[in-house]
């Protein structure tokens, strides 16, 4: 099953906007987009892992010992950063929501339509 | 050169970085003017660049990276072409204008307001100029966050938070598109160059993972867009920001997600999905989304999301413009999105005006409040026709590349379409402001939506307004003035095809070549875009005075209009099951074209 | 949309873009077979070329540096969001919670460990090129070590250690620092981020070059940056809000 991590991470990115379009509380939704986000990780390690590698830290490992791709460690920190980030902010307009409207449910929040 | 590319990244970032850093310690005035004074900076050179980008491209590997034998990119470069310059300059001017305008907008935020600007500026440039795929998604995100951020400033109220939100979750969804599809990209070239991306996939038919690549950033892209199924967003968030920020919304950052889904084609995609024809497909896209933006253009009276559907509106012409897949059809979206942006900030300048002194949005109530304004009437009667784009005024010249671009390629009905939706969206908005300046019209309009909440004004001292209306006097008049700028038609043309040229791309990234210009061939108003722009402006002062009568229509055409407005509840669940259905929809008809 | 509509569409709509990502994520390599070429090349140069032990990190901050400057910007311009959005309406606060921790036991330990949990953290930034670890590790940890220090102890004690123009200052400086150093490479050396220091010895602490003083930049605004995001929350949380106006 070599393939297997991948379709994890399509089964996590659906699920998770699953999530978000079911969401019946803000705090839940900001979760979703967390769990989609992270279905990206893991499609980005997965790609990046070599057979027989290690970590790509040559503290105690000779130099030329296989390692595994040491681009998608960077790509995913940005990734998770660019995670904090958004999950603060809807988490922040959800305090705000429960101020002002006493609910955290996206869908009684409109009061824009058409 | 290079450097001043990266300056002009760096610039708006380390600025905003000092203001916040030193954002209890100096008086608020500091603030702004040194805001202003960043902005200004990064617009000049954005000039620079695109004065200096007309023949080979200004290519910057950062850290001194350039790439390795075998043309193995390691590092990140800037590839900026004539197109990318002149959108990070149409930006970092409507920042500018956006920063002047509210000098004296907000005073309790203190220093976030520019702060957050500038870093929304940085972000724009960044991605307009980028090369490298993730370093795309980064400046998509930064230009995110800011712009979530911003559209939430008036947060006491409850419809912000609501316009905020939709606006995160969608757009951070879109952003996840993006990254998966540049996990896919990257798993098959192992690369995140763009023109090394490119190269890979060249002259390889499509497979699923191709196709899917394709689908899943262009979607993240074509949300930033907002074109339909992935706009409901745009109008929730217009709504509720600040009208300096919904300049640069509607004036520059849809836009990028045009310019961006074009650049994703023509830079990595061309070469491999370029023998399918893909033109249906865009121009499909296009097609809807300029339809139901102008028809829902027209069923509005809350004045900013009214201007927000004829963006959305406009970012379908455009898409049909790209959708040509031509050089006239992309030199007349540049030129056109060029003028649109200087009128459509203009008019959301006004409109933060009259909202700001009368406390309301909405048009109906707002019917003859302005009457004796006359310096606001006449920058809006401005703006809507440069949006018109009668002969030689406003998006004329881009109107007619593009027009003369659907009838080279025997697409007639491209050019329907795109009149049909600029008449509607014109009138609507001259509907309005003949309705509010002159106190033309009926009182009420059951066909429009419903009435919108009071906004109450924000409680500050009034500003200076005439500083306010100069500031959308000065933008309009550059949109109008676009229309007839000697030497813009061939100069987009050329830039279109430098656009165009995948070869040239990789040619100058990778192997540090040196592409000349081809000579500028010359352009010449053909009495048809005469005639055709004449009769956008009848057709404009026809919406018009039917909407300023009530919108007439019989009993069978209503229900369905209800039905479409319905469907933007403000609800984040539908938009999302929308988008979803969307991205499906895309990726089938890419699959089915890629056969 | 009712809610029956909407399930509808979304699944029709999963369905189409679960077919899309299978048949996408078949035409990849199988696990563990990573192709490159990227990843290879830069796991064969990098030690040599810029003496950080620990490649990751010197991807992270010099080969793409240019996508953490904007990585650190985009946290930036979150906690500025977070910090406009959540300011507090009223100038006379309400009065506090008293929330100050009863427990000894869990005083003691807890505080105690705030010294162990801050050297960690400092450690895990300092060495982050040379060990697995990292600017941005680090920072999480060192805000963590605030955290712990509220949940061991009290707000008051928090809100005392973590003065908001202090942090503010740590914040911008973390971020304009990271873009300044790499201005001055554009100055000294040509083009933004190109390192202009010396590259040092493998395996200490004087390596890498630039790499070392973007790693601590990354380090203190993501510290700032986590400890402003947890204290704007718990303000929002601890110091409640007036009365709300009647709807």
């Amino acid at each position: 099953m070599s393939h297997a991590p991948y379709v994890v991470a399509a089964w996590l990115f659906l699920a998770g906007i699953y999530g978000v379009v079911t969401s019946r509380n803000m705090i839940h939704l900001a979760v979703c987009m967390a769990v989609t986000q992270s279905s990206t990780y893991v499609l980005l390690l997965a790609i990046g892992y070599v057979d027989g590698g290690t970590a790509p830290i040559y503290r105690d490992i000779p130099v030329g010992t296989k390692v595994v791709d040491p681009v998608v460690p960077a790509l995913v920190l940005t990734d998770i950063v660019v995670s904090v980030t958004l999950t603060a902010l809807v988490l922040t307009l959800a305090s705000r929501a429960h101020a002002s409207k006493g609910t955290m449910d996206p869908d009684a929040l409109p009061e824009l339509k058409g | 050169m290079g450097a001043v590319a990266a300056l002009a990244v760096a610039i708006p970032l380390v600025a905003a970085a000092a203001i916040a850093a030193t954002g209890q310690l100096l008086p608020p005035r500091v603030h702004d003017a040194a805001a202003i004074a960043a902005a200004a900076t990064t617009a000049a050179l954005t000039f620079v660049l695109v004065a200096r980008t007309g023949g080979p491209r200004v290519v910057e590997w950062f850290g001194g990276w350039t790439p390795r034998h075998d043309n193995v990119a390691i590092g990140i470069d800037f590839a900026v072409d004539r197109f990318g310059a002149g959108i990070a300059a149409l930006a970092a001017v409507l920042v500018t204008a956006a920063l002047v305008y509210s000098w004296s907008f907000f005073e309790e935020g203190g220093h976030f307001f520019p702060v957050l600007v500038l870093l929304f500026l940085g972000g724009m440039v960044g991605f307009a100029l980028t090369g490298d795929l993730f370093n795309w998604f980064v400046f998509f995100e930064l230009m995110g966050v800011a712009a979530y951020a911003l559209t939430a400033y008036q947060v006491d109220e409850t419809g912000p938070i609501q316009g905020a939100f939709n606006f995160t979750v969608t757009n951070s969804i879109g952003g996840f598109m993006v990254l998966a599809g540049i996990g896919l990209l990257y798993g098959r070239t192992g690369a995140l160059n763009l023109a090394q991306i490119g190269r890979q996939l060249d002259e390889r038919p499509p497979d699923g993972l191709v196709v899917a690549a394709f689908t899943l950033v262009a979607v993240g892209f074509l949300v930033k867009a907002a074109a339909v199924p992935f706009h409901w967003w745009l109008a929730d968030a217009h709504a509720v920001a600040p009208a300096p920020v919904c300049v640069l919304f509607s004036g520059v950052m849809v836009e990028l997600g045009v310019f961006a889904f074009a650049r994703l084609y023509w830079t990595a995609f061309e070469g491999t999905l370029g023998e399918h024809d893909l033109r249906p497909v865009v121009l499909g896209l296009g097609a809807l989304t300029a339809l139901v933006g102008a028809v829902l253009c027209v069923l509005q009276r809350h004045l900013k999301r009214l201007l927000a559907y004829s963006t959305i509106s406009h970012v379908g012409i455009f898409l049909l413009g790209v959708g040509l897949l031509s050089g006239d059809g992309l030199a007349g979206a540049g030129v056109y999105a060029l003028a649109h942006g200087l009128a459509k900030g203009s008019l959301f300048l006004v409109a933060g005006i009259l909202i700001n002194r009368h406390g309301t949005p909405d048009e109906l109530l707002l019917r003859g409040r302005a009457v004796g304004s006359r310096g606001a009437a006449l920058v809006y009667a401005a703006g809507g026709l440069a949006l018109v784009g009668p002969p030689f005024l406003g998006v004329f010249l881009g109107k007619s590349l593009l027009e003369d671009g659907a009838l080279e390629e025997g697409q007639s009905w491209v050019v329907v379409t795109a009149i049909v939706a600029s008449v509607l969206t014109a009138g609507a908005v001259l509907r309005a402001g003949a309705r509010i300046f002159l106190g033309w019209g009926v009182g009420a309009d059951p066909l429009l939506s419903p009435e919108p909440e009071e906004v109450e004004p924000l409680e500050r001292e009034s500003p200076q307004r005439t500083v306010l209306v100069a500031v959308a006097g000065i933008l309009v008049v550059g949109s109008l003035a676009l229309g007839l700028a000697p030497g813009l038609a061939p100069r987009a043309k050329a830039g279109a095809e430098q656009f165009r040229d995948r070869h040239a791309y990789v040619d100058e990234v990778l192997e540090a070549k040196r592409v000349e210009a081809k000579p500028l061939g010359g352009h010449h108003t053909k009495p048809e875009s005469i005639v055709l722009g004449l009769v956008t402006l009848g057709g404009a002062l026809a919406v018009c005075a039917w909407g300023l009568r009530g919108h007439p229509l019989p009993r069978i055409a209503v229900a369905p209009l209800d039905r479409l407005r319905a469907l933007h509840s403000g609800a984040i669940g539908d938009y999302v099951a929308w988008m979803v259905f969307g991205t499906a929809a895309l990726g089938g008809l890419v699959t089915l074209a890629a056969r | 949309m009712t809610r029956p509509a909407r399930l509808g569409l979304f699944g029709v709509g999963a369905l189409g873009l679960a077919a899309l990502l299978v048949r996408a994520v078949g035409g990849l390599h199988g696990f563990g077979g990573y192709p490159g070429p990227y990843g290879f090349v830069l796991a064969q140069a990098a030690l040599g070329e810029r003496h950080a032990a620990n490649i990751v990190a010197s991807v992270v901050y010099d080969y793409r540096a240019l996508d953490t400057m904007g990585e650190e910007l985009i946290l930036f311009a979150a906690v500025t969001g977070v910090a406009l959005l959540l300011r507090q309406q009223s100038p006379e606060r309400a009065a506090r919670r008293e929330d100050a921790v009863r427990s000894d036991a869990v005083r003691f330990f807890g505080l105690g460990a705030v010294g162990a949990a801050a050297l960690l953290g400092l450690l895990t930034i300092a060495y982050g090129y040379v060990t697995p670890g990292g600017g941005f590790q680090g920072g999480v940890f060192v805000a963590a070590t605030f955290a712990l220090v509220w949940a061991a102890g009290s707000y008051r004690l928090f809100h005392h250690l973590t003065p908001e123009p202090l942090v503010d200052l740590a914040e911008g400086l973390g971020a304009g620092g990271f873009v300044v150093i790499g201005l001055v490479g554009l100055i000294a050396s040509g083009s933004l981020f190109e390192n202009f220091l010396p590259l040092g010895t493998i395996n200490t602490l004087l390596s890498g070059g630039q790499i070392a003083l973007l790693n601590w930049a990354a380090g203190l605004e993501v510290a700032a940056a986590t400890t402003l995001l947890f204290a704007k929350f718990l303000e929002d949380v601890m110091v409640p809000e007036e009365e709300e106006k009647p709807a």
